[in-house]
């Protein structure tokens, strides 16, 4: 039932929608599928599903896509991943690309896990990698909590899928001159039917976007010595447009909420810029940001090993420093 | 119906050591001599299905692993915890299986289970992901092949009207959702916070009859298991270097100039965004 190999199959990326609208991490894919598509020499198309009005697809065609796929009906409204899975396995047996690439998200990983295991093919998990060795997909995934680097191919089975880490390409900058093809995809209604029911969503209240999505992140460990400290993480976050994360220790203490815990056992981050707060920097907080393009540190301890992987560092107490650096922020960049 | 009687835990044992070693040739990790741990992100699974059995004291708990032999401590702590019973599902055969292939023994395993239970399971619970391959696929690729409904990062789980409703963290927020019986649900560490074992759970766990399944037992193809049953191949694995070699200042020396270097390490970086610089005296 999987598919086989075609040679000239286009390459995919799969398109975002959230409330209706595209999200960034569709632009970052395309980045990844346009080198993709120039090394095969073969079409860039992104895959759109979303409920009954698709978004405009202009912005992909900007983005580097040469053809979108428009798939609309009311079931795919709330983007349950079944039913999602289940009209993009029937597009892939239909069209035939030869690689396929999500986003690995909450959604994005949760629809290609489904279709893989539906069409008998490899999945490949949050790559921070993709590029073409021998006319097929190389992949290349941290794993081990960051220990080792892997490449994963899929030799025989079509199309090659993978997740890819948000934020490990930047997006290709608009050109509003690229123009492309639409084509409209009608689901069958049996692909369509989801085992599940949507009964709403609940947005969190917190300082600015989830931390997965930020340019930066502003965390807190065990030296920020209480909750009430982390007020001074939340104002530095709102400073830099970024938001604040957590070590385990900060969470396991009620300081911060699990939602925003760093690490192994927590999110993966790749920022801008990752500014460490009283974090020792124990490998399976390091797991989670050594992503990070530039890393700031702050501890009152020389030997600490967050030191080790922070581009700037300054030995003191967070307690003296941040609400300095707040105040001069506040104040002085019109100097 | 509506009542949860058969429940299976998928728990992982994983290295616990940082030391982790995966041979260069084939890509496969080296388990021999090394600590192991159940992966504690399936803690939080096994806590969960424990607490369905005290909601339902009719409830029985099976906890599943695949994995060598010795992976049947995994599950000895699994029952230490609450769990009724523990099954490895354990073969050379199964030796080198990517998701895919991990995926269609765990589901067969449970399908032949179930089966002898006169009634299938009625709920699965996974971890969100193991600490060594890391991909948290093998969850909802299980429910796939079962054919039953998943449901992902699960952070609340509850039985209603015959089915489950379940609170899913996202990006942004929790959303609702429900699903009938039976199903399978990835839960993750936000759900609830896993007990420690009693003296006589560790006992219990200690004492407890592990049952073994092998190749033989599922009646798989040979082809759809292990290495050629995997469509993914690792093809090299390389260990990065994470140290950058960063400037150090220390405040306690010089609290001035520490601060200044970094104000000036941030302007630098361009960090501070440019709508700030109009900020409150702009
Ligand atoms: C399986 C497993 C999974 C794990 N997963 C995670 C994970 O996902 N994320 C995670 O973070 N951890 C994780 N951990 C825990 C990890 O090993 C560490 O225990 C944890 O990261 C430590 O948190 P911390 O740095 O806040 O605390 P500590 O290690 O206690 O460090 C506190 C630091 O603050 C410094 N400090 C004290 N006072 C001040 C001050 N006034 N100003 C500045 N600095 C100060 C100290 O010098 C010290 O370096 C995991 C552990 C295991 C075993
Ligand atoms: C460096 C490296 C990279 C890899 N990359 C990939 C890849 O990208 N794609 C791929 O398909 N394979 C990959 N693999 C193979 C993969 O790690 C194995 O198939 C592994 O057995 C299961 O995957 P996982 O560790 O990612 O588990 P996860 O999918 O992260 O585990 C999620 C949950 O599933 C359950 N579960 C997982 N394994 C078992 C088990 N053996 N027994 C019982 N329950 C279990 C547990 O509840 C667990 O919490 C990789 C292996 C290595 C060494």
């Amino acid at each position: 039932m999987a598919g086989e190999k075609t040679a000239k199959g286009e390459v995919w990326t799969l398109a975002e929608v959230r409330e209706g609208k595209l999200h960034s991490v569709s632009y970052e894919l395309l980045a990844w599928g346009r080198t993709l598509a120039d090394g095969l020499g073969v079409p860039l198309a992104s895959v759109v599903l979303s409920g009954s009005e698709s978004p405009p697809p202009e912005s992909l065609f900007e983005r580097g896509a040469d053809r979108v796929y428009l798939t609309a009906a009311p079931e795919l409204k709330n983007g349950l991943s079944d039913a999602c899975a289940g009209v993009l396995s029937d597009m892939a047996e239909e069209y035939k690309p030869q690689i396929l690439i999500a986003s690995a998200t909450t959604w994005g990983r949760s629809t290609m896990s489904i279709l893989y295991a539906k069409r008998g093919c490899g999945l490949t998990a949050d790559c921070t990698g993709l590029s073409i060795k021998d006319g097929a997909l190389l992949q290349t995934r941290p794993a081990i909590g960051g220990n080792v680097m892997a490449d994963i191919m899929t030799p025989d089975r079509r199309p090659q899928m993978c997740t890819v880490r948000p934020k490990s390409k930047g997006p290709l900058p608009p050109d509003s001159s690229r123009k492309g093809e639409v084509v409209r995809y009608s689901p069958r209604k049996s692909a369509l039917a989801s085992a599940l029911t949507y009964l709403g969503f609940a947005p969190e209240a917190r300082v600015g976007l989830p931390i997965q999505d930020a340019e930066v992140v502003v965390s807190g460990g065990k030296g920020m010595k209480g909750a009430k400290n982390f007020a001074l993480l939340d104002e530095l976050a709102r400073l830099l447009g970024g938001s604040v994360g957590a070590s385990r220790s900060a969470v396991d203490l009620g300081w911060a909420p699990h939602s925003s815990q760093v690490g192994l056992s927590g999110k993966s981050v790749t920022p801008r810029l990752y500014i460490a707060c009283g974090i020792s920097g124990a490998v399976q907080h390091l797991a989670g940001m050594s992503g990070a393009d530039s890393v700031i540190a702050i501890n009152t301890d020389p030997e600490a090993p967050i030191f080790g992987v922070a581009d700037f560092g300054v030995v003191g107490s967070v307690l003296e420093i941040l609400p300095r650096l707040i105040e001069d922020m506040k104040k002085g960049e019109s100097r | 119906m509506g009542k949860v009687e058969r429940i299976a835990v998928l728990i992982k044992q994983v290295p616990a050591t940082e030391n982790v070693r995966i041979d260069p040739e084939t890509g496969v990790m080296i388990r021999e001599g090394l600590a192991v741990e159940v992966n504690p992100l399936d803690l939080h699974a096994i806590e969960e299905a424990v607490r369905f059995k005290e909601k339902f004291p009719d409830a029985r708990v099976t906890a599943v692993t695949m994995g060598p032999p010795a992976a049947a401590k995994a599950v000895r702590y699994a029952v230490a915890m609450g769990c009724d019973e523990g099954v490895v599902v354990t073969d050379r055969a199964f030796a080198g299986s990517d998701t895919l292939a991990t995926s269609r023994v765990l589901a067969e395993a449970l399908r032949k289970l179930g089966s002898e239970g006169g009634k299938g399971f009625d709920l699965i619970l996974a971890g969100e992901r193991a600490t060594d391959g890391e991909t948290g696929q093998v969850g909802p690729s299980v429910g796939t092949l079962l054919g039953v409904p998943v449901l992902t990062y699960v952070s609340k789980l509850e039985v209603r009207d015959g089915g489950f409703e379940a609170e899913r963290a996202v990006e942004g927020g929790h959303e609702r959702v429900s699903a009938p019986m039976p199903a399978l649900a990835v839960v993750i560490k936000e759900i609830n916070v896993p007990r420690l074992c009693t003296l006589s759970g560790k006992l219990r766990g200690r004492k407890a009859e592990v049952r073994t399944l092998s190749f033989a037992d599922l009646g798989l193809p040979r082809e759809s298991v292990g290495l050629a049953g995997s469509p993914t191949k690792v093809v090299k694995v390389g260990y990065p270097q994470v140290t950058r070699k960063g400037r150090k200042v220390s405040a306690f020396e010089d609290f001035g100039g520490a601060l200044g270097a970094l104000e000036k390490f941030l302007r630098a970086g361009d960090f501070v965004p440019a709508g700030r610089s109009q900020g409150v005296n702009g």
